[in-house]
């Protein structure tokens, strides 16, 4: 299982960075909210998938899954979630006040 | 009564949020955000001193142990980097006071600037590494939002390559996290330690350690990841450019300094050799991008980049005097390079703009912006007995001792060029032709705002002067730093 999300997860890392190489700039914000889920999957994966009961008192297993990761990529996800609304913003903004989303024309000039 | 650790991410944290309910009324942002920041900096001052005499100070958060649960950590090099932060966020404060347009002081700049401030202090004080994230995290969600703060045309364009490229950043961080867990299986940055020794940093840990280099290097602006550096500096006004300029990069570096002397110190052979071919590469292309800008505020900007790899040397060479000398530098840089940008803006508001070649003649209009300038691109530049002579010296002087002669020789000739391009500010700025009429020289009087940035320029002077007990002190943190179970044992109490 492990083998097949890290496949996955190589997968979106290779899409995320072909869209943060395009010229939109739409594409490229998309690409890096996809960039971050798979860092959060690739965090989940690494540490483990499910090898046990829940880590709760009373449920008696030989085995407990490690809830440390889980609480992580939650915390990670959050921020991902709030750092993309910023993103979309400025990206608007950007886009409203230049009137392009073409990230050659976003260059500005040498000598300014 | 550990408690105090905590304070200097909280009272900023708690009174921000406190702020965004006051946003239109601007007397009480000024008098609280002042209060605060007063405050913070009697704490951390305080903070310092109780470590430096006591030992290391930790916090359990929530009473968990140490390696399950998250620590803060004030070893001395924290507190000293805390105490830094104030000072200089002090300063940029109130020569904010004096200089931001009121509609952009109106537009929420009081509480994302202390919960920047928040997000600072928390990257140095934890001991935790996701912890660190989420505080990497909090600063720089705030630094987007001061960075287009005023939303001008040139802002938005350049704002959105930084935001592009530390979002890319953290998610690459939390790769960084997810191999550390993956190999260690904890957080705490001092089990990780403890972990790496007994695994003797092989194969895939110097990877890691390699990407960590990538991921602070990229907020710190290293060689080959600082091209977003000087344009995005180039938007805000002068109070934030100079926050950032001064603050920013240093805690990119602060994490290079902890990871590489606390994690990944066993294979110098091989991570330093490449951290000390970075710092000769950007000290060489930072100074060289300096010396080709006519503008002010470009000057400044690349010159970030050029200091940068001098603390980055410090660390390569890796002998406690180096490292003495790096975290000299920090401070030197911290003080001197917000004073040189608060320059630029005190200069922008007397002529109108920040090309050199549009000024001139300013030290017979304004002597004491003048000269009060040139102190600190003296000091900048390493003339003694100002600051920067110290920490170069310090640094040059490890490096021989070491037997690294190139760097050595990097470093002076960077050296020179650096007090070319001050020189060049200084000529084509201050001496020369008198572009300004006599009445519009007398009606632009920036006095008031010139003595808001004498505090830093006070504080290099004085580095410089008494550089013998400084150096005394940041022996003492090199020391302790370079030898990781003082922070191993402080932490989990063995």
């Amino acid at each position: 299982m492990e083998i097949l999300m890290i496949l996955v997860i190589g997968v979106i890392f290779t899409v995320a960075t072909y869209l943060i190489l395009t010229k939109s700039l739409l594409r490229v914000v998309i690409g890096l909210i996809m960039y971050g889920h798979g860092a959060h999957l690739l965090f989940i994966t690494l540490a483990g998938l499910k090898q046990g009961a829940p880590p709760l008192l009373g449920e008696e297993a030989v085995a407990y899954a490690d809830p440390l990761p889980q609480a992580v990529v939650l915390t990670a996800i959050v921020i991902g979630f709030g750092v993309t609304a910023f993103l979309l913003v400025i990206a608007y903004r950007t886009y409203k006040v230049h009137q392009t989303d073409d990230l050659d024309q976003l260059r500005g000039s040498a000598d300014e | 009564m550990n408690n105090i650790v905590f304070l200097p991410i909280l009272i900023p944290l708690i009174v921000g949020v406190v702020l965004l309910f006051f946003a239109k009324n601007l007397k009480v942002q000024r008098v609280i955000s002042g209060i605060t920041m007063f405050t913070l900096l009697g704490l951390s001052l305080y903070l310092a001193h109780i470590v430096y005499y006591g030992g290391t100070h930790t916090l359990e958060l929530g009473n968990w142990p140490a390696p399950f649960g998250i620590v803060l950590v004030a070893d001395n090099f924290a507190a000293l980097m805390v105490s830094l932060t104030s000072i200089v966020g002090i300063v940029c404060l109130f020569y904010g006071f004096l200089t931001l347009s009121e509609v952009r002081q109106k537009g929420y700049f009081f509480p994302f600037y202390l919960f920047l401030i928040t997000g600072v202090n928390g990257a140095f004080l934890t001991g935790d590494i996701f912890n660190l994230f989420v505080f990497f995290e909090v600063m720089l969600i705030s630094s987007y939002i001061l960075i287009v703060h005023g939303g001008t045309k040139y802002q938005l364009r350049e704002s959105i390559k930084y935001v592009i490229i530390n979002v890319f950043a953290s998610a690459l961080f939390i790769v960084g996290v997810a191999y550390i867990y993956a190999i260690t299986g904890t957080l705490n940055m001092a089990d990780i330690s403890v972990k790496v020794a007994e695994l003797e940093q092989r194969g895939v840990l110097n990877v890691v350690a390699i990407l960590f280099l990538l991921v602070f290097g990229m907020k710190g602006a290293l060689f080959p990841l600082y091209f977003w550096l000087p344009k995005s500096y180039y938007g805000p006004p002068a109070a934030i450019a100079a926050l950032f300029g001064g603050l920013l990069t240093k805690v990119g570096i602060y994490a290079i300094i902890r990871t590489f002397t606390l994690i990944f110190y066993h294979e110098p052979g091989f991570t330093h050799t490449v951290i000390m071919f970075i710092a000769a590469a950007t000290m060489f292309f930072g100074v060289l991008g300096a010396v080709s800008q006519f503008d002010f505020k470009r000057i400044l900007s690349f010159h970030i980049i050029s200091q940068v790899g001098y603390m980055i040397m410090g660390l390569a060479i890796f002998s406690p005097l180096a490292i003495a000398g790096a975290i000299y530098h920090i401070a030197h840089n911290i003080f001197v390079k917000s004073a040189l940008f608060l320059y630029a803006g005190a200069t922008q508001q007397v002529t109108g703009t920040t090309d050199l070649k549009k000024m001139g003649g300013l030290l017979k209009t304004h002597p004491f912006l003048g000269w009060t300038f040139f102190v600190s691109a003296m000091a900048m530049a390493g003339i003694p007995p100002l600051s920067g002579f110290f920490s170069k010296f310090a640094l040059v002087l490890s490096g021989i001792q070491e037997e690294q002669y190139w760097i050595v020789f990097v470093a002076l000739f960077v050296g020179i060029l650096t007090l070319f391009s001050m020189m060049k500010i200084f000529i084509y700025a201050f001496w020369g032709e008198q572009k300004l009429s006599n009445e519009e020289a007398k009606e632009r009087k920036i006095g008031k705002v010139v003595v808001s940035i004498l505090p830093l320029v006070a504080l290099a002077v004085i580095m410089g002067l008494a550089a013998e007990p400084v150096f005394v002190y940041l022996l003492d943190i090199a020391e302790e730093i370079l030898e990781p179970s003082n922070y191993i044992n402080s932490v989990l109490k063995e």
